[in-house]
């Protein structure tokens, strides 16, 4: 970690002011600049001047750039101390209910006051333009990566991405063409399956990994060629929930060696031909937030992928409690025509025209348990990455 | 080693799965689509059609079936057989010829191509003069005269396909041999026919387009009489003893020339416009034929008054007094006449006549001439085929009776043996008795007999009379009146138009056990029918079942129910409905399944299901499935988009029949509409298409048609608990939910008093969300439950309640078996994942070994959208065999593919024939027959046939012979000819290797 990073102008001064909020209230109090203490002695102090001893908190401070980083051990709270310029403004949550989404960094091109804001706002999961946000190392996941880099030829790109079970859509089109092979007989023209758009938004989109003309080779380990497009479109969408797709990106330039930029990316690997993961646009150098984005899955079998994601079935027994087909991770529903079930989560769902008919029982109820049942895995996954 | 052991134990199923299947596609069932020419051998008393997709097929006796496909795509204008020869010549549209024959192998016949010619002009000549117009297979059996648009007369040497170019009759010369005033500066035009002088092989009468007639000499090689007819020529026909020569003309005339007389001009005796007066249109065909006392028998086709009946098809027969003209229902392709006798030179017994749908015999023999019933080439689609259902081994009892409520309805048919009786039928007797019902648009089921080759009907159920409609039962404006002009008779069943399309059927489940019958059709309606022996009067009652349960919301944009009748009707001996649901809103009936023994019908729309006890007749259960997003299911019928593509294309094809058959040539123009007629499908096929690109996006709950019900089922299974077993109910819809339902019966004694009831017990939501196709229970041992009342014919085992059932459920993406009573999923088969297809039809087949008797597995038996069928392994769901079997672009052929429970399906080829396939490899139903080449001459009393003998020996010794020499082979051989029955047996042996001896 870079300390000469930025001197600050009051770096004579011995004390750091300290201005903490915790919900609608705040502290004020003063560190030693220079004998700075332990983190777990900052923890105790910060439950004690907020008075709320038993309670499990998440640290967090605003930085010089306005991006809101966690204090959660030693380094990154002596980090805090030492760019504290002169204030530093911590933010208090209570673990259970917080705002993962509200940690990342954002660039110097975005205004300051963006996380800030995001943050006292409490922010709309559901805006449309969310700033780039970061979680906790630990709440990583996936939406997408580059796998076989080194069994694929360098011209080629398996890109694998997660669903998990959101509502975000896949997010693009495809559709026939031609492309040139070369063969024992010279180049061939054969007909390909192409991208052909991608859904402003989507989850193809979002993951930078696939564009419009990339020429697509394989779906999950099977080769796409002599299938027609209604055939490829339908393997595509009964693997939707695990897409592994092979292509040739029409764009070749991004497939040479990434240097530099990419400083966490080719740190995960050390081969030439990776051209990045999901998070090969992390470019801000020094940040406190150390991200191992280890997502580069070698030598993919497609058996591994035989997911089970797709085995959630619900099934509703008749005495009314919720079970889960086994192998389903958190399944639950009801049965419909007992209204027992109370979806317990703050779901932004439009269920209001079902829940009138609840009565009714039918599919209209158990499209309610199944989108409470989304909306759920969703919160108790974190958030999602999306770059 | 280890590798080599598994190699083994690999190789040892591989065996076992080459015992169990193999596919095969065994016969066509049916009517040719689009047929474009017919012929007739007397002396092998073969059939032989050609269609305009290229296809030939030939019909013996029952049972006795040929199939063969030219390579090329393009429409088959004419057929001939070569006389007293098991070959046949094809002319296709593409001006080639092809030569085709029986060829015995391992006791069996099969058609082979064994040549093909076109026709080659000199160097810069127009197309036209190589345009083949008119063939004669002359009577040498080895020579043919392609007559051509350009006017020529080209000679030919079958089978080798070798022009004789000097025998050629080239326009030039018989311009030249007419007198100036009737050569004139006009073309003769076209060849139009060519015959043959029945009793002199040597004369061939060429008849040209515009109206001259010339009896040719071939030995001569000139002109030795011309028939100078002056209107445009349609047909020509010299009568049997060579007197005299009939043509027929476009302006609907027809003439007799006298021709044996000296002189080089015929006298015309007789000129008539059968339908005279005003203008008529033309007779494409004339035929008179003898008869031993009496008046000879005269056959036209066509020749109508063009104003008043020029849209009618008919065929008039005239003979003594008797004039009738038979109006058919479809354009008239052409017709022949079988006749008695041992050389079949007797009198006329019966006229066959092939239309564009349908293949009509009249037996000319019997009082009122009546129509014999087709054992063969039936018209599947006399009405539009909706849907078909198929039950393999029916009880003898069950068969009597279908059989004898069916004797009853074809009381009008003629009780005469089927007169084409060609080839031995070597097939074995079907193993078992199966019957095919199809349902149509007009509200019939249809019984066919389906265990052997020929699909025979057995039996037509019409559901109409339960209902009101707009037709009056007796509005047939074609009832014959007294003193009618012309004396029309309609013939033929061929009747594509529906009077309510709510009729249609959609589904239809018969229990073979108990005669019990459901029908579900377009609006809604369910029929339940019993068998009857005795014609009853009753009413049927009516139950309305309300699929929405009170949803709100909802709009029916769709048709109406249908209104019941509410006087008692009269139903004939044979199915009689005792019991109607209505589904309210009157949606197409989506999934139908009866159970015998609990005497329950449930069904299933797009808008839910319902349970309905047929004994009580109530309602038992009324589930409504659907979403209330989903805003198509909400407003109307399924097939409105549809129905605006298919009354499109009828008015199409109406268009195209119109101007068809104006002209002679109505091949080459029907060839061209149709042509674009074709590209104009395509061109809307394409639109339909675009754009060409594929969204990917998951399934999601909102999709179209979710709640649509695609499959029910009964099972008598563990549903709560896994120490009793209950009767269930299992629904699965399109959008991947099977909802189960635990039925309560009454005790047997209180079964007519106490009600049904049906409990849910569970229900899964496939994550995937695919439609559900298939839900089958498997019992301890993992075989299929078997079907009701099965086990108490002693026809089955009955299921295994020790071990634990499972569930399959078949989506269109996955194969999936469940644990039961506690449904958690045991394993699964992804087919769509893996290779991009999906479920279309899926059937549970019993597999006998081919090998041993008692060795046999079950199996899915599995058509895919690609066309493909696999067979997936039970209770292992394993894929086991695959093959490609429907083009994926036909999509008609894939939705109405039917399963057998032996491994055999159908589905349809063309809206008029199902092809007929097996996967099982001990299961083959397939064609097996024998045709032997003719031994005798036709007759010693006519003396036309020329002894083979000659030729055979040039054949074999002139390899090396200009084409001077040999002609004069043959014209020595015509002038010397000398009927020896020897010779003819010499050369009937060498049949065989005829092909290869031509000097070449």
């Amino acid at each position: 970690m870079n300390k000469n990073h930025r001197v600050p102008s009051n770096r004579t001064l011995g004390a750091v002011e300290v201005k903490s909020k915790f919900g609608a209230e705040f502290r004020r109090f003063s560190l030693d600049r220079f004998k700075p203490g332990r983190f777990d002695e900052f923890y105790r102090l910060l439950q004690h001047m907020h008075r709320i001893p038993n309670v499990d908190l998440l640290v967090g401070y605003a930085d010089v750039h306005g991006d809101l980083l966690p204090i959660n051990n030693d380094d990154n709270y002596r980090k805090a101390i030492s760019v504290a310029d002169p204030v530093l403004r911590l933010f208090l949550q209570r673990k259970e209910e917080a705002d993962y989404s509200a940690f990342g960094l954002d660039s110097l091109t975005r205004p300051k006051k963006t996380v800030l804001a995001a943050m006292l706002l409490r922010p709309d999961a559901n805006r449309k333009k969310p700033p780039v946000i970061i979680s906790l190392p630990r709440d990583f996941r996936p939406v997408s990566s580059i796998i076989d880099v080194d069994i694929l030829p360098e011209t080629h790109r398996r890109v694998r991405l997660y669903k998990h079970g959101q509502e975000k859509p896949l997010g693009f089109y495809i559709r026939d063409g031609s492309s040139v092979r070369v063969t024992p007989q010279g180049l061939e023209k054969v007909p390909g399956i192409f991208i052909s758009r991608m859904v402003p938004g989507g989850l193809a989109e979002g993951t930078g990994l696939l564009a419009v003309n990339d020429e697509v080779l394989e779906v999950n380990g099977i080769e796409v060629q002599a299938k027609s497009l209604d055939q490829v479109t339908d393997m595509m969408i009964a693997n939707s929930h695990n897409l592994i797709v092979t292509v040739k990106p029409a764009n070749q330039r991004n497939n040479i060696v990434r240097s530099g930029g990419g400083g966490a990316a080719s740190r995960s690997s050390g081969h030439s031909s990776d051209s990045g993961t999901s998070f090969y646009g992390y470019s801000s150098p020094g940040t406190a937030v150390a991200t191992t984005p280890a997502h580069i899955i070698q030598n993919f079998h497609p058996e591994e992928l035989e997911s089970d994601e797709d085995d959630e079935d619900l099934v509703v027994e008749v005495d009314g409690e919720a079970v889960p087909i086994p192998r389903a991770s958190s399944a639950s529903c009801t049965i419909p025509f007992i209204p027992r079930y109370v979806p317990h989560l703050d779901l932004r769902t439009t269920n209001e025209a079902l829940a009138s008919r609840n009565n009714a029982g039918s599919l209209g109820t158990l499209s309610t348990a199944d989108r409470s049942l989304e909306g759920r895995s969703l919160e108790e996954d974190g958030t999602v990455i999306t770059l | 080693m280890k590798r080599f052991r598994r190699h083994g134990q690999e190789s040892h199923r591989d065996r076992i799965k080459q015992e169990l299947y193999g596919f095969n596609k065994t016969v066509e069932h049916g009517f040719p689509h689009q047929p474009s020419a017919l012929v007739f051998s007397p002396s092998l008393q073969l059939l032989a059609i050609g269609t305009r997709s290229g296809a030939i097929k030939l019909y013996g006796a029952p049972g006795v079936e040929f199939m063969g496909l030219h390579d090329e795509n393009a429409a088959v204008t004419q057929v001939h057989f070569l006389p007293q020869q098991v070959d046949l010549v094809t002319l296709l549209d593409d001006n080639s010829l092809h030569m085709w024959t029986l060829r015995a192998h391992q006791g069996v016949s099969e058609l082979l191509e064994i040549g093909r010619f076109t026709l080659t002009g000199p160097p810069g000549a127009p197309p036209s003069v190589t345009r083949v117009t008119a063939v004669l297979t002359h009577s040498s059996g080895d020579l043919l005269f392609l007559g051509t648009e350009g006017g020529h007369v080209f000679v030919v040497e079958v089978p080798g396909f070798r022009e004789l170019e000097e025998s050629n009759i080239s326009l030039e010369n018989v311009t030249n041999s007419l007198p100036e005033d009737y050569g004139g500066r006009r073309s003769l035009e076209h060849v139009e026919s060519l015959q043959e002088n029945p009793v002199n092989p040597r004369q061939v009468l060429i008849g040209y387009g515009r109206g001259i007639m010339v009896i040719w000499d071939l030995e001569r090689q000139s002109a030795i009489k011309h028939i100078p007819a002056t209107q445009q020529l349609e047909s020509v026909w010299w009568t049997e003893d060579g007197d005299h020569v009939l043509s027929s003309h476009s302006d609907g005339s027809y003439c007799r020339w006298m021709v044996a007389g000296e002189g080089t001009q015929s006298e015309q005796e007789k000129s008539e416009v059968p339908y005279g007066h005003f203008p008529c249109k033309a007779i494409s065909k004339i035929i008179q034929l003898p008869t031993e006392q009496g008046p000879p028998f005269l056959f036209l086709s066509g020749g109508m008054p063009r104003a008043s009946y020029g849209d009618r098809h008919c065929i008039s027969v005239i003979h003594s007094k008797t004039h009738v003209a038979l109006d058919f229902t479809s354009r008239i392709i052409d017709f022949f006449v079988i006749r008695d006798g041992p050389d079949y030179t007797g009198d006329p017994s019966a006229l066959v006549v092939l239309v564009e749908e349908e293949l009509v015999v009249i037996d000319l023999q019997t009082e009122g001439w009546p129509v014999i019933q087709t054992p063969y080439l039936v018209p599947l689609h006399c009405s539009a085929i909706t849907c078909s259902h198929h039950v393999s081994a029916i009880p003898l009892k069950l068969w009597e009776k279908v059989l004898s409520a069916g004797a009853l309805q074809n009381t009008h048919y003629s009780k005469k043996p089927w007169p084409i009786t060609g080839g031995q039928n070597l097939s074995p007797d079907a193993p078992q008795r199966d019957l095919l019902l199809t349902g149509h648009e007009d509200g019939t089921v249809r019984f066919w007999d389906a265990s052997g080759v020929c699909l025979y009907p057995m039996y037509k159920l019409s559901t109409a009379g339960v209902f009101l409609t707009d037709a009056e039962p007796n509005d047939n404006m074609n009832q014959c009146t007294e003193g009618e002009w012309p004396p029309f008779r309609k013939v033929g069943c061929f009747d594509p138009y529906s009077d309510d399309p709510r009729l249609g059927v959609q589904k239809i489940h018969l229990c073979k056990y108990s005669g019990y019958l459901t029908v579900a059709g377009t609006a809604g309606q369910i029929l339940v029918l019993e068998l009857n022996d005795e014609a009853a009067e009753q009413t049927v009652e009516a139950t309305v079942a309300d699929l929405l349960q009170g949803q709100e919301g909802f709009r029916w944009k769709g048709h109406t129910r249908l209104e019941v009748k509410e006087e008692p009707v009269m139903f004939p001996p044979g199915f009689q409905p005792f019991a109607l649901v209505q589904c309210q809103p009157p949606a197409v009936v989506t999934a139908l399944t009866l159970h015998s023994d609990w005497k329950l019908v449930t069904f299933g729309t797009s808008h839910g299901f319902g349970l309905y006890d047929y004994q009580q007749k109530s309602n038992v259960l009324v589930r409504c499935t659907l979403n209330p997003s989903d805003q198509l299911a909400m407003e109307g019928p399924l097939s409105r988009v549809k129905s605006i593509k298919k009354s499109l294309r009828q008015s199409f094809r109406r268009i195209r029949r119109s101007r068809v058959s104006l002209r002679k040539h109505h091949v080459n123009n029907a060839a061209k509409v149709q042509e674009a007629n074709a590209r104009l499908e395509a061109e809307l096929a394409e639109m339909e298409l675009a754009p060409v690109q594929r969204k990917i996006a998951a399934r999601s709950s909102d999709d179209s048609f979710t709640g649509l019900v695609r499959m029910l089922y009964f099972a008598d299974t563990f549903l709560s608990d896994s120490s009793h077993h209950t009767p269930s109910l299992w629904a699965g819809t399109n959008g991947g939910s099977v909802f189960a339902y635990q039925l309560r019966l009454p005790p047997v004694e209180r079964r007519a008093e106490d009600p049904v009831t049906a409990h849910p017990a569970k229900e899964i939501q496939l994550m995937h969300r695919a439609p559900v196709v298939g839900i089958v229970v498997l019992d301890g041992l993992g075989s299929p439950l078997p079907e009701p009342l099965e086990v108490a014919h002693d026809l089955a085992r009955s299921a295994d309640m020790q071990g634990c059932h499972q569930l399959l459920v078949i989506s269109e993406e996955q194969f999936k078996v469940f644990t039961l009573p506690k449904v958690s999923a045991k394993m699964k088969l992804k087919l769509t994942a893996i290779d991009g297809s999906r479920v279309r039809r899926v059937g549970v087949a019993w597999f006998g070994s081919s090998r041993s008797e008692d060795y046999g597995e079950s199996g899915l038996t599995v058509l895919t959208n690609q066309g493909d069928l696999h067979v997936v392994s039970l209770p292992g769901v394993k894929l086991q065999v695959q093959y490609p079997c429907i083009r994926r672009e036909d999509v008609s052929g894939i939705a109405s593919c039917v399963f057998t429970k032996h491994g055999q399906g159908f589905y349809l080829i063309s809206p008029s024939e199902f092809e007929r396939f097996s996967l099982s490899a001990r299961c083959v139903v397939e064609p097996r027959s024998l045709v032997e080449v003719p031994s005798q001459t036709p007759s010693t009393t006519l003396p036309r046939a020329q002894p083979d003998g000659p030729s055979v020996e040039h054949r074999n010794s002139t390899r090396d012979t200009d084409d001077v020499a040999v002609l004069q082979e043959i014209q020595k051989s015509l002038e010397g000819y000398q009927p020896t029955f020897l010779e003819n047996n010499v050369k009937s042996a060498l049949a065989g290797g005829k092909v290869l001896t031509n000097g070449d």
